[in-house]
């Protein structure tokens, strides 16, 4: 042996095999990566794979088969509720198990584990926000019934097999990339799963910390205009004229509101960290036999969310001998979420109520072990929490529980150290329920009793629950636990020395707003506020409303109505706000003064069609300079608020102005003159036409050039994995809600003949696996507006053409 | 002769060892050192051919891979890498570093069984 030489060239070998199979900072490592054995090519999925499979699963109790269709939509044919739930954990984890593992570990406040430092703030934050104790309750609330406890194990069960079967190679390619591997499943997974849900639809709809601090620099009439609790145009869910019965409870303001809270100007500086998406919202309607040209109804639905790839949705048809429902699911959770049966067709759409206030607590001392409670020093409970941080060590933090719920923040938490403060969260997401009950009855619900029975207990996030019947009935339930608040009640910070300020009560179920059969023969939800101010309680929330408007006033107008026409409507892009909105800009600007460039965008204004096509450069110029009058209007007051006020609705905005030209905030307050709504249009126009014209010079005037829509990957920074530069228009505001990041995540229309007929399509793909040619295939259909004819697949129907692969499936052993 | 025979058996024995889930990504490197040992050339030969198994293997599986998927995936990775989208160089990074390892792997091989120089 020639030692020296063989010493060099081993460690050589051995070095390059250390450098290829460690992490070089962000990157994984390369040789684990590249290897195409167990490396990033084995996840290539040939373009011709079959996904036909003889499986025997332990766990499983009888036969069953899977039947994917040409798009990989999963039919499957159970015996019994174990096995359906069983084999829809199976297929989750199948093709979107890394999804479901980032999902539940970021609400859950593990993100660290698979990002690193940069995600410590963030999982502190789900932490402190008690997402773990709620999963916990809903776990605790879930196990007490042996049904949905049955239904809960064996789908966990499922999404075991699959992980259990994963060789390295196998691994979804993100592992790979990450260096990391998945987590076995639980029932708290599944919890956390809908806590997100909860987050993500019921945390971000109210205001507290914000309007705390605008409370501080406006007086309560003020406040009433910059933040109104009912627009003059609001179109509600409820037919308007509605009576509504008395209040079964009728709270009271304690004696020291006044002094102590409405006229308490105090500010708070906590910093939220990851506020869900005010966007988040969605449409539904229904339109009864009257206006249909069959003669049956016809039911709608899009839910707007962050779009992602995977997307957040999972089609999926789930039979046995009791049950028989096509729709989306959630990876993550059993049952089908939005979607229809033989006999009805459900929705939902965010309520956008405020379930979620702040006390103010008053600990003894700095250990926090005892905090000052209607006379007496409580107890705290803490909690330790210990997050795992990729390449660190981990990083600890205790959260402090009271009566109220977990001190979200303190001088430990991005709180201002000179004014430290203490704030507890109450949150309807904390208190024990069972959500998953509501969808397994409604996937079962064969008429309008069975449906409102099956959404009776549905307490968080609250939702519209659009129903139609093939009986001919249609139905909409606004459906959660709610607060019965006094005037003003959580608007703001409250006291929490005491009880006095805590909710006296929810609102009766029975009185959560609903509507069957109305006269008219439609009902619509569109994130507005669901009734007009003779709903006889205060209902604080974050409310959108001129998607309803929209929807409203289109409905009315149409009849005979075909399927066709409810897809377009879907895409439909007409900007009502823009409507009003324009004719204050086209009618206060004063040309004169304006130069070429702004003056040829004041034409395109003018000559706009209203509608936010792609194509539309009206609808970008509207867009810019009603941001930039927006500015005008409000930045000066609103900088005199710190750290942060809300910034007043579009449409508040717009009514102020509709209202009232020479509303009082048009002045700037930081200039000596006295401007007028005429100085500020002026104005306005000319900022914004600076920056059109600087994207009119890079060719993105074009309203889908300018705001890019984009279906990112659920990690953002792996651009290559995301859908860019989608040639669609939309936005918010609009029935399309497509705004750079954000809209509809799943548009279906049920057509309740005899025969079901119904359509959908969302902007992703049935895998998860960004080496699937099923990863991202329904994108260009979304993007075009074209729907799929959603095959309803009968027990006859096993030797169907529609039939593509079979996975068979039998116990174990 | 011993040439081809080298190359022939690194890249066999690779991919058996490739196909064993107890071995690690780099498995064949215990092959490719095995195969010099046994098929014995000096140390330039047998790092050239323990390169050229490893590189034919690991080449031709990528590109075996990539013609059943049709690119979608090696043109996102080629961006993520980055290698400018092009799946070609993807395919071409994936046998080198396989060869590379391989080919020092052989080396030690060789001089393993080389006699000492006086």
């Amino acid at each position: 042996m020639r030692l020296i030489p063989f010493a060099v060239s081993a460690a050589a070998a051995a070095g390059l095999i250390f450098v290829l199979n460690r992490p070089l900072g962000p990157a994984p490592p390369l040789g684990k990566l590249l290897s195409p054995h167990t490396g990033f090519w084995q996840n290539a999925e040939p373009a011709g794979a079959s996904f036909d499979a003889d499986l025997q699963l332990e766990g499983l109790k009888g036969m069953a088969e899977v039947y994917f269709d040409e798009r990989l939509v999963p039919h499957v044919f159970a015996e019994n509720n174990e096995d359906l739930y069983f084999i829809q954990g199976y297929l989750h984890a199948r093709f979107r198990l890394f999804q479901m593992d980032l999902q539940t570990r970021a609400a859950a406040g593990r993100a660290s584990e698979l990002a690193g430092p940069r995600a410590i703030e963030y999982d502190r934050e789900q932490r402190r926000l008690g997402m773990v104790f709620a999963a916990e309750n809903a776990v605790r609330e879930i196990e007490k019934d042996p049904a949905s406890r049955l239904i809960f194990d064996a789908y966990t069960k499922g999404v075991n097999a699959w992980i259990s079967s994963l060789r390295e190679a196998d691994m979804p390619l993100e592992y790979k990339l990450l260096d990391s591997k998945p987590e076995k499943w639980t029932n708290l997974r599944s919890a956390l799963l809908l806590k997100m849900m909860a987050k993500m639809l019921s945390s971000g709809t109210e205001n507290d910390l914000a309007y705390t601090n605008a409370k501080s620099v406006f007086m309560p009439d003020e406040l009433r205009r910059l933040y109104p609790q009912v627009h003059d145009s609001l179109v509600p869910i409820i037919p308007k004229g509605t009576v509504f019965p008395a209040p079964a409870i009728v709270p009271v303001p304690p004696a020291s509101a006044d002094s102590l809270y409405i006229g308490r100007r105090d500010t708070v500086k906590m910093k939220e960290i990851s506020r869900p998406d005010p966007n988040n919202g969605s449409n539904n309607w229904v339109v009864a036999g009257s206006k249909t040209a069959s003669g049956a109804p016809i039911l709608c639905n899009d839910p707007h969310l962050e779009l992602s790839l995977p997307s957040i949705w999972y089609e999926i048809q789930l039979q046995n001998k009791e049950s028989n429902a096509y729709g989306v699911s959630l990876p993550g959770t059993p049952f089908v979420i939005i979607g229809f049966n033989d006999s009805i067709a459900w929705g939902v759409t965010n309520a956008q109520r405020d379930v979620k206030d702040y006390y103010e607590i008053k600990f003894r001392d700095a250990s926090k072990k005892e905090y000052w409670f209607n006379g007496n020093w409580e107890k705290t409970e803490p909690r330790e929490e210990i997050i795992h941080v990729k390449g660190q060590s981990p990083v600890t933090d205790t959260v402090y529980y009271t009566v109220f719920g977990p001190v979200m923040y303190d001088d430990r938490f991005t709180n201002d150290a000179a004014a430290s403060r203490n704030l507890a969260v109450r949150w309807v997401a904390h208190d024990p329920s069972n959500e998953g009950k509501t969808f397994f009855w409604l996937n079962r619900a064969r008429n309008y009793d069975e449906y409102e029975k099956a959404i009776r207990d549905f307490q968080c996030p609250g939702q519209n629950f659009i129903f139609a019947s093939k009986t001919g009935d249609i139905a909409i339930w606004q459906q959660g636990k709610f607060p019965a608040r006094w005037d003003r009640q959580g608007l703001y910070v409250m006291p929490g020395e005491d009880s006095s300020y805590m909710w006296q009560g929810f609102i009766p179920q029975t009185e959560n707003p609903h509507a069957r059969n109305p006269e008219r023969g439609f009902l619509e939800s569109a994130n507005q506020r669901p009734a007009d101010s003779t709903y006889p309680y205060f209902i604080p929330g974050s409310y959108i409303t001129p998607r309803g408007i929209t929807i409203e006033n289109k409905l009315s107008g149409m009849s005979g109505i075909k399927p066709q026409d409810m897809m377009a409507l879907h895409n439909d892009y007409f900007n009502t706000l823009a409507e009003d909105a324009r004719e204050i800009l086209a009618a206060n600007v004063k040309e004169n003064e304006l130069d070429a460039n702004a003056r040829r965008y004041l034409d395109i204004l003018r000559g706009w069609d209203l509608m936010a096509g792609p194509d539309s450069k009206g609808q970008t110029v509207f867009q810019c300079w009603w941001d930039s009058l927006e500015t005008e209007i409000w930045k000066d007051e609103l900088t005199r608020v710190h750290p942060q006020a809300p910034w007043p609705e579009e449409q508040t905005t717009m009514e102020l102005l509709k209202k009232d030209t020479a509303l009082r905030y048009i002045d700037n307050i930081s200039t000596a003159r006295t401007e007028t709504l005429a100085d500020i249009v002026t104005l306005s126009l000319k900022k914004a036409a600076q920056e059109l014209l600087q994207k009119e010079k890079e060719g993105k005037l074009e309203w889908s050039l300018f705001k890019n829509p984009t279906v990112y990957h659920l990690i953002k920074d792996l651009k290559p994995f995301a859908r860019p530069g989608l040639p669609v228009g939309g936005n918010g505001n609009i029935i399309n809600a497509i705004t750079h990041s954000h809209g509809p995540s799943w548009r279906m229309i049920v057509h309740l003949t005899d025969q079901t007929e119904a359509w959908g399509v969302y902007p992703g793909g049935q895998s998860g696996n960004p080496g699937s040619r099923f990863y991202d295939n329904f994108v260009d259909p979304w993007a075009a507006g074209k729907y799929h004819k959603l095959w309803f697949m009968r027990p006859g129907d096993r030797t169907d053409k529609n039939v593509k692969w079979v996975i068979r499936l039998q116990p174990a052993g | 002769m011993k040439f081809i025979t080298a190359i022939l058996l690194t890249g066999l024995l690779g991919f058996s060892a490739g196909v064993m889930p107890f071995l690690p990504w780099w498995g064949f490197a215990l092959t490719s050192l095995l195969v010099a040992i046994l098929v014995h050339q000096k140390a330039g030969k047998a790092f050239l051919s323990g390169f050229l198994g490893l590189f034919l293997l690991w080449g031709g599986l990528a590109w075996w891979i990539d013609q059943g998927n049709q690119g979608i995936l090696s043109h996102k990775m080629a961006e993520i890498l980055p290698l400018g989208g092009n799946s070609y160089l993807l395919i071409l990074l994936t046998a080198i570093v396989g060869g590379l390892v391989s080919g020092l792997a052989a080396l030690s091989g060789s001089f393993a069984r080389a006699r000492r120089q006086h």
